[in-house]
């Protein structure tokens, strides 16, 4: 095998070393009627070329990635600078691991400590963590976290945070003694409601909001703080689509307590759902309530400044069954391309990249609402996603318009909201050129047409 | 010594090296019609601080910064990186090439099932392989860390047994509500188990590192035992030899086994949890099937289990339906979804890759040059370090700092001082359950020569400790900075930095 530097004699020179006379014995401690006594199915190796052809092969029948798309839904296809993937795939960033050893790991201390300060500054909190898996996990962290600082029990999550996510955190709680309400939308806006029906008062930890919400609509998350907080309840806001921290109000602007985020915008490919990185903010005086680990300053005996681990009493590896989480490894090297990213686009990359999805998703979205059938049923501003409701089920059309036209015209959203058959959610990115736009409206049109009989 | 002083001193951080004005992109301009700001998003919405505070660089300076402080780590292609229960091995390049296929890399999750085939044939062919390599058929990908799959595990214990059991009353804990795991286990076991609900008793090991049988059973013996937690081999580096007793002392008591995969390397081809008793288990793609550490994550933890849990698994699964792969959600004991999507998909691609290249044999000849190594290390180092523990090591070999204590040197100084010889050190401090541990785990991916030097330096340092401790004690001083004040920056935490901060000399 080339990639074991012993070779077969070597490593039979280091068995009679070792005073043994064949590799088997290394096992010894292994009962026998528990050791393999075939070779396991697995199939003969595969030499390089082989193994490039392999894969290569699998991912062509993969035809939704080279077409068109218009599928967002918390995975955005953005651009990512070259050097992002150049630069995260050093040795030194890509094979090294958790920085135990601060002396020799202040690379990746100082890029997480960068990264935290950058997810502090694009959401407006005081305090972030060095990452989480994605944004579905964090915001279940963000639940359990809501019910650690206010000790209360119930949790209202909004209908129009992105049913996967509501999965997650109820698979979360399932065991924690924490009740997860859904508060209701309101058809005509697109937003949350908050009416008497959820009762938001003092038994309430957090209210969950995301914005954009799932439909793309931007929330009035003012609005949403100020009735989080007259109950004593923290208001928790998620991001799917961190692109829009360019040029939306930031969370912690508006009130957010805790606001945690997907961060796969910031150069990361969609790459068939992860790995993708959680972001997770919250404000100081909640620092160690925080899941996951934390970089902080620290100085040597000479006074140089480097970074640590740090606060590590709340974690699993100190608190072992009391810990504010089960984390451990956490999505270092994801963390990192975004920081490159964030980092390279900088404060006027992020704020022309928003404004380009905005405008391109407004194109969009006037262009399909013209046409002869099709609406869009929500009136509240939205960033780069919306929803469309077609004259035929949504599901029919966009496999036609795949099928026929090659594009991936967005998600129907009949699985997560079956009485919705005809709606389907539109993403628009500075990716997609003025060319794609067309012709996803032509496209449409035409499919719509032929079905019509028009 | 292998390490030397280097040229990048003094590079600060990215908000500090800003310019006003510096710009490292450029988009295509703007190819629809302008809408006006205000009728885009209304101002109350917008941002008014412009991101003030946000760097601003060219190109060029963003590679230097990045490139610059990378210098500072140190990493596996660099050389031996011993850390016990982390399996640091070589990551292959061919295994980054893979996941950036652009079938793969540009293929959106919510894509049609029918557009996507390869994709799931990739995740559905690599459950196939690691149902053979653990010997248990059920598997899920979803978990996206090796504590991920833990706390995936524990739930689907606590679902099978609220479904065989009748699920408990409202507001009531179930009456199977407690979770062993040895004193030796990682931390991350108990916080897993504690997130789903279960109570941790703590099994002591016997005076060779093992579980406590006695002790289990007296456990066992209460009627309210749910499972077991074990890791095998133990962090101790010792194979649990009574596993299969082990499995059928908590199975008689009505619970269920779960191991931590953490030390799969010392078992591929060799053993497979599922012939042990074992009924589900969670292996780290990180660790066994070198996908890459990456700093700290991304991992990938998934779930194998029996066929009697398999309906437990987290939704959506990947089933393979004729000649067609489908996701499928339809399966009500499930215990839902622990992540959004798949999994960590760039994962699967990679470990995928790492089982096909080794092929059958190449999986064991790994195992077996893993463990060999570890011997190689425990054999050389027995007479200057003691051993805890009179077994023959697996994959990893456990000393303490007992000898060296004398003269005032600890584990965490001999581990500083191997920094000065150019080597990563081993894990620290822990199995906790022994004092001054270290834990060391060569890995298959080292050769002789290079051992051999970390043997000689290891025994240079307890000659050091003896003779001359202060240098030990003040190590390491090869590095751009020494110890820091861990104490202090825990105190005054200093999280982020801010404009006012002034830029110190680093």
């Amino acid at each position: 095998m080339r990639y074991i530097p012993n070779s077969p004699e070597e490593r039979h020179e280091m068995l009679r070393g070792l005073g043994l006379g064949s590799a088997e014995q290394l096992f010894d401690s292994i009962p026998a009627d528990i050791r393999l006594s075939e070779p396991l199915k697995t199939p003969a190796a595969l030499s390089e070329i082989e193994l490039l052809e392999r894969f290569e092969a699998m991912g062509a029948k993969n035809a939704a990635a080279r077409r068109p798309s218009f599928l967002g839904a918390r995975a955005y296809s953005h651009y990512a600078p070259t050097i992002i993937d150049s630069l995260i795939q050093r040795s030194e960033f890509f094979t090294a691991y958790t920085p135990y050893q601060p002396e020799i790991s202040q690379g990746t201390l100082q890029a997480i400590f960068e990264f935290q300060t950058l997810v502090c500054q694009l959401t407006g909190m005081d305090v972030a963590n060095a990452s989480m898996y994605d944004g579905s996990t964090a915001m279940a962290e963000a639940v359990l976290m809501a019910e650690r600082v206010t000790r209360r029990s119930r949790v209202l999550v909004s209908g129009a945070v992105h049913p996967e996510y509501m999965q997650v955190a109820e698979t979360y709680v399932a065991h924690a003694g924490i009740e997860l309400q859904r508060a209701g939308f309101d058809d005509a806006t697109g937003r949350t409601t908050i009416d008497e029906s959820v009762a938001l008062d003092t038994s309430v930890a957090a209210l969950v909001v995301q914005s954009p919400n799932f439909f793309g609509c931007v929330e009035d998350l003012k609005a949403l703080a100020e009735k989080a907080h007259a109950v004593g309840a923290l208001l928790v806001v998620v991001v799917t689509e961190s692109a829009s921290f360019g040029i939306l109000r930031s969370p912690g602007a508006c009130g957010a307590d805790i606001v945690v985020a997907e961060g796969q915008s910031f150069g990361v490919p969609v790459s068939f759902g992860g790995p993708y990185v959680g972001l997770f903010a919250t404000r100081d005086k909640y620092a160690r309530q925080i899941p996951g680990r934390l970089v902080g300053i620290a100085y040597d005996k000479e006074g140089r400044r480097g970074f640590v681990l740090t606060l590590a009493t709340r974690e699993q590896h100190i608190r072992r069954e009391k810990a504010t989480s089960n984390i451990c490894t956490n999505e270092g090297l994801i963390a990192l391309a975004a920081t490159i990213y964030m980092t390279t686009l900088g404060r006027q990359g992020l704020q022309e990249v928003a404004v380009q999805c905005a405008q391109k998703a407004a194109y969009a979205r006037r262009a399909i609402a013209a046409l002869e059938g099709f609406s869009v049923p929500h009136s509240a501003p939205v960033f780069n996603e919306f929803v469309v409701r077609a004259p035929v089920e949504a599901k029919g059309l966009l496999q036609r318009l795949a099928s026929e036209q090659h594009i991936t015209g967005g998600l129907a959203l009949a699985p997560y909201f079956p009485d919705r058959p005809n709606d389907f959610l539109v993403c628009v990115t500075e990716t997609n050129k003025r060319g794609e736009i067309d012709a996803l409206v032509e496209g449409l049109k035409e499919v719509w047409s032929l079905e019509s009989g028009v | 010594m292998k390490a030397t002083p280097h040229i990048t001193q003094n590079e600060g951080l990215i908000f500090e090296r800003s310019q006003t004005g510096r710009r490292g992109y450029r988009l295509p301009a703007l190819d629809v019609e302008e809408t006006a700001l205000d009728e885009l998003l209304p101002a109350e919405l917008r941002r008014d601080d412009y991101l003030e505070g946000l760097p601003e660089l060219s190109e060029p300076d963003v590679v230097r910064h990045f490139t610059r402080i990378s210098t500072w780590n140190y990493n596996i292609d660099l050389g031996l990186y011993p850390l016990g229960s982390c399996t640091m091995k070589y990551n292959s390049r061919l295994n980054e090439k893979v996941a950036r296929i652009a079938g793969f890399a540009a293929l959106h999750p919510l894509a049609p099932e029918e557009d996507s085939q390869g994709a799931l044939e990739v995740m559905y062919e690599l459950q196939q392989h690691l149902a053979e390599i653990t010997g248990l058929s059920g598997i899920s990908l979803q978990p996206a860390a090796g504590a991920h799959g833990e706390m995936t595990g524990v739930m689907m214990i606590r679902a099978f047994l609220d479904a065989r059991d009748g699920a408990p009353e409202a507001g009531k804990s179930p009456a199977r509500n407690v979770m062993l795991i040895p004193d030796s286990a990682h931390g991350t076991n108990p916080a897993s188990a504690h997130l789903s609900g279960f109570t941790v008793k703590t099994i002591r090991s016997t005076s060779e590192g093992l579980t406590d049988l006695g002790h289990l059973r007296e456990l066992c013996s209460s009627g309210d035992v749910a499972g077991l937690m074990l890791t095998n081999p133990n962090t101790c580096g010792t194979f649990e030899r009574n596993i299969q007793e082990i499995c059928r002392i908590i199975h008689d008591a009505g619970g269920l086994v779960y191991m931590d995969g953490a030390n799969m390397n010392a078992l591929v081809g060799v053993a497979r949890p599922g012939d042990m008793g074992v009924d589900v288990i969670h292996l780290n793609l990180h660790k066994t099937f070198s996908t890459p550490h990456g700093g700290g994550g991304p991992g990938s933890g998934p779930c194998c289990c029996t066929s009697e849990l398999e309906p437990f698994l987290p939704v959506p699964r990947v089933v393979l339906e004729g000649e067609r792969y489908r996701l499928d959600s339809e399966r009500p004991q499930s215990i839902g979804r622990v992540k959004a999507f798949f999994g960590n998909f760039g994962m699967h691609l990679r470990a995928l890759a790492y089982i096909l290249t080794h092929g059958n044999d190449g999986l064991r000849e790994a195992t077996e040059a893993a463990v060999l190594n570890a011997r190689f290390i425990a054999h050389g180092l027995s007479d200057t370090y003691d051993q805890p523990f009179n077994s023959p090591p697996m994959h990893e070999v456990l000393f303490t700092d007992k000898r060296q204590t004398r003269k005032g040197v600890h584990t965490l100084d001999i581990a500083k001082r191997l920094i000065d010889y150019g080597f990563h050190p081993m894990t620290i401090y822990f199995p906790l359950i022994v004092q001054g541990a270290m834990l060391i785990e060569p890995t298959e991916s080292v050769g002789r020569a290079e051992l051999q030097q970390f043997i000689d330096a290891m025994k240079e340092i307890a000659r050091e400790a003896t003779e001359d401790p202060n240098l030990v004690l003040n190590a390491p001083h090869t590095t751009r900075i020494g110890r820091l004040d861990e104490a202090a920056a825990a105190r005054k935490p200093v999280l982020r930095w801010r404009p006012s901060e002034k830029t110190a000399t680093a």
